[in-house]
């Protein structure tokens, strides 16, 4: 067998992923590369040029979203939405800034990560990233109507706070901003890190890590590729590294430590995936409404959260995603699609809980595995939020409504007091609805010990001194918001260890 | 080490089962009836070029199912899938769709994603519902 050839490289710190985690860990430690400190970010995706983001629909998830953003788990019944490119998910989000709930993260009674200091940390990135609500004369109808109907109903509605600066409301925020408005990592912390000293290295796909060492293989640009080509020329790395953060993502930075083998020692490592499956709910109104344009993502309603797990967001998808999220098809599914102006959109999410089935393997390709089963909670989050979207909708003057969880799925106004008795009753079958998750959370849980977790409080890998995770991976169980600034918290505190951990070493 | 199964470009999926995908696809979407020849090339060159990099099982499950819709009406109807009425094809697919066998509602929805994948993610698809984003956004809105 022909042996692989390795070209050398050596740093202080390799940071894997440039998201939400890996920007933040990339930015707080740059300053020291003042002092000769050399770290590197190693980013498996392209970094686009700010003219190559067009808006188009399926050329831009190919070149932004792994799997295009149909990552399909084990059962094929959800798809994963995540980014792969400079920036990571910061690239294809709507730049909802959430503060950590207090309620969950007393929950999650992590021994050692106080609520306090999350809270403090996810603020300064709020500072940071020009986290603000939007004005009024920015919220387009989609927003309003989902406003009105929650008001008629007596819901609590409300704003969310994003992080744009100079939003023309493209309404494209999924595809990556064509005006670079959105404040995420790859427009705020990686250039920073980068401007200190930092070298970041795109198209470069950490394969496993052994000892200090990162393996890594960067590939070619191919014709018709966007994005800019790697620094580095194509072909396979061997770096010595005297510290390894790993910032990969949910499914990423799980996999990556599952194929390197640190599962032998780690038997939660995997283990604990949530990911807020979600599915649309759409609905026609009698005339056109401003849908298409301004920020898609303006609002939310939380209210359910405890008591009924799920969540509703306003949003605005693209045909492609819109008519994949429909169920169904043929002449019922085509005149929701030819109303797409009319149309108002709801994302419900449900809130899911660690069960131990829903966790991240990897194939014997080394590849991710991602295990998912609905659990009864989920689909009674996903079937109730369903139906209060439709009602939502109905209250704010919809004609009528697409309802998944209905095996006749389209409702009239007139029949929507049906809606009670599809709840008693709904057509949920895995495999038929359009589940999808962009939330990934877990897989490298924080906890106390190796029994019950992959790192502490800080990050640091049980038992592997130089090795730590940033991401939100680190969650041990749901979130139940918007995650990036939790993460962006949690990174920052994971940054703040591996300095004092370097200055302790020295 | 990682594998690379899933990074070799495949040859083309379809061309063996053309007839029975179009016939799936315009029962999916009976607008794809309206589509000449030229619309039919980009719709199955969009699906062509989402399935280039998956694992090659895969897409060998795909032409393996589509096989399946074109012979499965012969024990009911007596007739292939790409011979039947749009009444007795929505029946075919809505049997799949609804099937209690969990992979086989897996493989139709699937086949129904390539197929709104390849109509709406074509331009031409995408205005014909009156989908016309502008990345300048309300400025776009007010100069209309």
């Amino acid at each position: 067998m022909k042996r692989r050839s390795y070209a050398r490289r050596s740093f202080d710190i390799v940071i894997i992923g440039s998201g939400a985690g890996g920007g933040t860990v990339a930015q707080e430690l740059s300053p020291l590369c003042r002092d000769g400190v050399r770290i590197a970010v190693l980013e498996k995706g392209p970094k686009l040029r700010d003219e190559e983001f067009n808006g188009r629909e399926v050329e831009m998830a190919t070149a932004l979203y792994e799997d295009g953003g149909g990552f399909l788990t084990a059962e094929q019944t959800m798809t994963l939405a995540f980014g792969s490119a400079y920036g990571g998910s910061t690239v294809v989000y709507t730049g909802t800034s959430l503060l950590p709930p207090e309620r969950v993260l007393r929950r999650w009674n992590v021994p050692g990560l106080a609520f306090a200091d999350v809270e403090q940390r996810a603020r300064k990135y709020v500072a940071e990233n020009n986290v603000h609500l939007l004005d009024e004369s920015l919220l387009n109808e989609n927003n309003r109507l989902f406003v009105e109907g929650c008001r008629g109903l007596g819901y609590r509605v409300q704003q969310f706070p994003v992080n744009l600066k100079g939003c023309r409301g493209s309404s494209l925020c999924n595809l990556g901003c064509p005006n670079q408005a959105k404040r995420g990592t790859d427009r705020v912390q990686l250039p920073r890190a980068e401007r200190n000293g930092v070298e970041v290295v795109t198209r470069c796909e950490v394969q496993r890590i052994e000892n200090k060492k990162v393996f890594a293989r960067v590939s070619e640009k191919r014709e018709g590729d966007k994005g800019e080509r790697s620094t580095w020329e194509p072909g396979d790395y061997e770096i010595d590294a005297k510290v390894v953060v790993v910032c990969a993502g949910a499914v990423n930075s799980s996999a990556l430590l599952l194929r390197s083998g640190f599962g032998r020692s780690l038997p939660r490592l995997g283990r604990g995936f949530t990911s807020h499956p979600a599915f649309i709910m759409v609905a026609e109104h009698d005339r056109p409404i401003t849908n298409s344009v301004g920020h898609p993502k303006s609002f939310y309603l939380d209210q359910f959260a405890e008591s009924d797990h799920f969540l509703l967001e306003t949003c605005m998808y693209f045909p492609f995603i819109t008519a994949k999220a429909m169920v169904g098809f043929g002449e019922e599914h085509s005149r929701f699609m030819r109303a797409f102006p009319r149309l108002q959109m709801i994302l419900v999410l449900a809130c899911d809980e660690v069960d131990d089935h829903n966790r991240v393997t990897v194939n014997g390709d080394g590849r991710p595995l991602v295990h998912y089963r609905f659990t009864p909670a989920v689909i009674h989050g996903l079937v109730q939020g369903a139906i209060t979207s439709a009602k939502i909708s109905f209250a704010a003057g919809a004609v009528r409504a697409h309802v998944p969880v209905s095996y006749a799925p389209t409702i009239e106004r007139a029949d929507r007091e049906r809606l009670d008795q599809i709840a008693e009753n709904p057509d949920f079958k895995p495999g038929k609805l359009s589940i999808s998750a962009a939330h990934l959370q877990g897989g490298c849980a924080m906890g106390s010990g190796p029994e019950d977790s992959v790192t502490d409080s800080d990050g640091r890998v049980h038992g592997v001194p130089w090795l730590y995770v940033a991401d939100s991976s680190l969650f041990p169980n749901s979130l139940e918001i918007n995650p990036y600034l939790t993460i962006m918290a949690l990174a920052d505190r994971v940054a703040e260890t591996v300095r004092k951990d370097m200055n302790a070493a020295l | 080490m990682l594998g690379t199964t899933t990074k070799e470009p495949s040859r083309s999926v379809l061309a063996p089962v053309r007839a029975v995908f179009r016939a799936m696809v315009v029962t999916v979407v009976p607008e794809a009836k309206q589509l000449d020849e030229p619309g039919w090339l980009a719709v199955e060159a969009l699906v062509e070029d989402a399935l280039e990099f998956r694992p090659r099982a895969l897409r060998g499950q795909l032409q393996l199912f589509l096989r399946a819709i074109e012979w499965l009406p012969v024990v009911r109807y007596g007739r292939t899938f790409t011979r039947l009425g749009d009444m007795q094809r929505s029946r075919v697919l809505r049997y799949l769709q609804d099937h209690p066998v969990e992979r086989i509602r897996c493989g139709f929805w699937g086949l129904r994603t390539l197929a709104y994948l390849g109509y709406y993610g074509r331009r031409e698809g995408a205005h014909g519902i009156g989908y016309r984003p502008d990345p300048r956004g309300w400025e776009a809105v007010q100069s209309r």
